[in-house]
């Protein structure tokens, strides 16, 4: 990318060097392409991106490896915390990075994700919590809020047949080996700018050598919920930021 | 209770020493150089984990014990993706969940080995000796048109030879190799001669190191354009064809005018190596053919030999899997018949000698007569 800036003028806006010159495949208002975007931003900023490797998951998100330009390897569904465990153990100069979606992370990868925790693996994990499984077309995911419609909870999620949604950022908190834990969102600018210094802050936290780091985005996905992306946004802020609150839910390393 | 460390024992090539089946395989593992060993507790194979739990801090190489199969061969996949020479074990309910990740790997063109230590099954099964999984091995594991080299050895000493050939081939060829181990072969202690062996090592233009200096890399297995899936999945085919066509192993024993000739793999083969010197007495000559490769199958050379015999008698334990493709390989040219015991019972010598003697009965004087005159 080249900027002929004029004389006088300065540049305070353009494509972070790690970001691909392209369109991505998301629906339009989809909110993995800001995660994408805050992810490359970090690690342009802490200079990671020649030691980055990084693990794609399954679902909507799997292609992350077409828009963020570090080495990647694909998991099989919700294993990318065992996939960048591996990784870790053979290259200890490297800084891994997981990125999954909420089906990945809280429904097919719970033991992999609370190991990897347990173990206190020196990992940054990025989990885009959208509250539905958006790829396959909008079924029920474990985060799905209650009395949210989806393909396979047509009358909306009720507690007493499909279980409550699972809180898998405060349950991660709570083990020895997590020393960070936060939520950002993407529903607005200050959400998100908060949202960014969140993974910067879990990727210091692998750099400086202090245990796992976990940073829940919730997000959007217009599709699936069947919302303008304008719409969707307004639930995200006012419906779902209720029950999945923005903030730091845990930072041992100032507790030490 | 007091739990005792096992001591340090000094291992020298050359030594001939006694050793346990999974111990030696580990053993021989970390001297072909492999890099991370990532496994999960299951009988008959829990030997192996707790060697390399001891022996690889020893060597400071990774060393983890995973929540699960499924968590071990996928930290396999993510430390093999990086270029590194790795290791993982299990037995055959274990085996079943690695199958995804064994998909996966072939699909991505992942080096790796794998060891299964055959137990009885199906479903939970029993923990005896069995060679109940060749079909699992050998036909596919998990989903996908693909193939994945298969190992048998029949000795604790041919076992940790094996190792080393597996490392070699899987990064030749970019892709998962199995080494199909028994409980017998896990478990039992019998003298080795030590011969270790590290394969050296090849630039792995493929592997994630981080993009420095470089394009970034990618490492995965999906293609969503079926044309891209389909020029991919030839790519994998005419790969699959190579291995076909250089890689089939195979040993004959006593072969030279045999009569009858049995053919069996790992254990099968040393209860079948018994059997055929006790048929001496009943002055019959029996042969055995021994696949060391069970993916690539010894098709052609078994077809030969077949072909100078009045019968084939296939040893397993097993229902009868391998059978399957010794008649593929036949063609029905040969009678083959087949004796094997499951759930971890083993055939004996004196039930595999009464089917040589049941064999020869239904093939005496029929229509092998013409291939005689192709004998030596």
């Amino acid at each position: 990318m080249t900027t002929d800036t004029p004389a006088g003028a300065r540049v305070i806006f353009q494509r972070p060097e790690l970001l691909a010159d392209r369109s991505t495949h998301y629906c339009p208002g989809c909110g993995h392409g800001v995660v994408h975007r805050l992810i490359a931003e970090v690690l342009g900023e802490l200079g990671l991106g020649a030691r980055t490797i990084a693990v794609a998951p399954v679902g909507c998100a799997v292609f992350a490896y077409d828009y963020i330009g570090v080495d990647f390897v694909e998991a099989p569904h919700g294993r990318a915390p065992a996939v960048a465990t591996g990784i870790r153990r053979v290259r200890p100069d490297a800084f891994v990075l997981t990125y999954q979606g909420d089906g990945d992370l809280a429904a097919i990868g719970t033991a992999e994700i609370i190991h990897a925790a347990g173990r206190g693996e020196l990992l940054t994990a990025v989990f885009v919590n959208n509250g539905i499984y958006g790829m396959t077309g909008g079924q029920m995911a474990p985060t799905t809020l209650l009395g949210q419609r989806s393909t396979s909870s047509p009358g909306g999620r009720e507690a007493a047949f499909h279980g409550y949604p699972i809180p898998m950022t405060e349950m991660l908190a709570i083990m020895p080996g997590v020393a960070y834990a936060a939520r950002g969102s993407v529903a607005d600018a200050p959400a998100i700018g908060r949202t960014k210094q969140y993974l910067r802050r879990a990727c210091e936290i692998q750099l400086e050598g202090r245990g796992f780091a976990i940073v829940e985005v919730i997000s959007n996905c217009p599709v699936g919920w069947g919302m303008t992306p304008t719409e969707s946004m307004e639930r995200l802020r006012e419906v779902v930021a209720k029950e999945y609150r923005p903030g730091v839910i845990v930072d041992r390393t100032k507790e030490a | 209770m007091t739990i005792t460390t096992i001591p340090p024992t000094p291992l020298h090539h050359g030594h001939r020493v006694l050793m346990k089946g999974n111990e030696a395989m580990a053993e021989a593992a970390i001297r072909a150089g492999c890099d991370a060993y990532f496994g999960y507790p299951i009988t008959p194979q829990a030997e192996l984990l707790e060697w390399m739990a001891r022996r690889m801090p020893e060597e400071s190489r990774p060393f983890v014990q995973a929540e699960s199969e499924l968590g071990a061969i996928t930290m396999a996949l993510g430390a093999a993706a990086t270029g590194a020479r790795v290791l993982v074990s299990s037995s055959s309910p274990g085996i079943s969940l690695m199958a995804e990740a064994m998909s996966y790997m072939a699909g991505a063109e992942i080096p790796m080995v794998l060891v299964n230590v055959m137990r009885g099954g199906p479903g939970l099964g029993g923990i005896g000796p069995s060679q109940a999984d060749y079909f699992q091995a050998t036909k596919g594991h998990g989903h996908g048109d693909y193939r994945v080299p298969v190992l048998a050895p029949s000795s604790i000493g041919e076992a940790m030879a094996l190792m080393a050939d597996a490392f070699e081939l899987a990064e030749k060829y970019r892709t998962p190799v199995f080494i199909l181990a028994d409980g017998t072969l896990g478990q039992a202690m019998e003298p080795v001669e030590l011969h270790f062996r590290e394969p050296p090592r090849l630039a792995a233009d493929w592997a994630l190191t981080g993009a420095d200096g470089r394009p970034p890399r990618v490492v995965k297995s999906m293609h969503l354009e079926p044309e891209d899936l389909e020029v991919h999945n030839r790519h994998l085919q005419a790969k699959f064809a190579e291995i076909t066509a250089r890689e089939v192993r195979w040993a004959g024993e006593n072969l030279d005018g045999a009569e009858l000739v049995i053919v069996a793999y790992g254990t099968a083969a040393r209860v079948a190596r018994t059997a055929i010197a006790r048929a001496r007495d009943d002055a019959l000559r029996v042969g055995l053919f021994r696949p060391i490769t069970l993916w690539p199958f010894p098709s052609a050379a078994l077809a030969e030999v077949a072909a100078r015999a009045r019968g084939v008698l296939v040893v397993e334990l097993s229902a009868g899997q391998m059978v399957e493709d010794v008649r593929l390989a036949i063609e029905g040219r040969t009678p083959v018949a087949f004796e094997g015991r499951t759930g971890g019972m083993v055939p004996t010598p004196g039930e595999v000698l009464d089917a040589l003697r049941r064999l020869r009965g239904t093939t005496a004087g029929d229509a092998a007569e013409p291939t005689k005159e192709a004998r030596p």
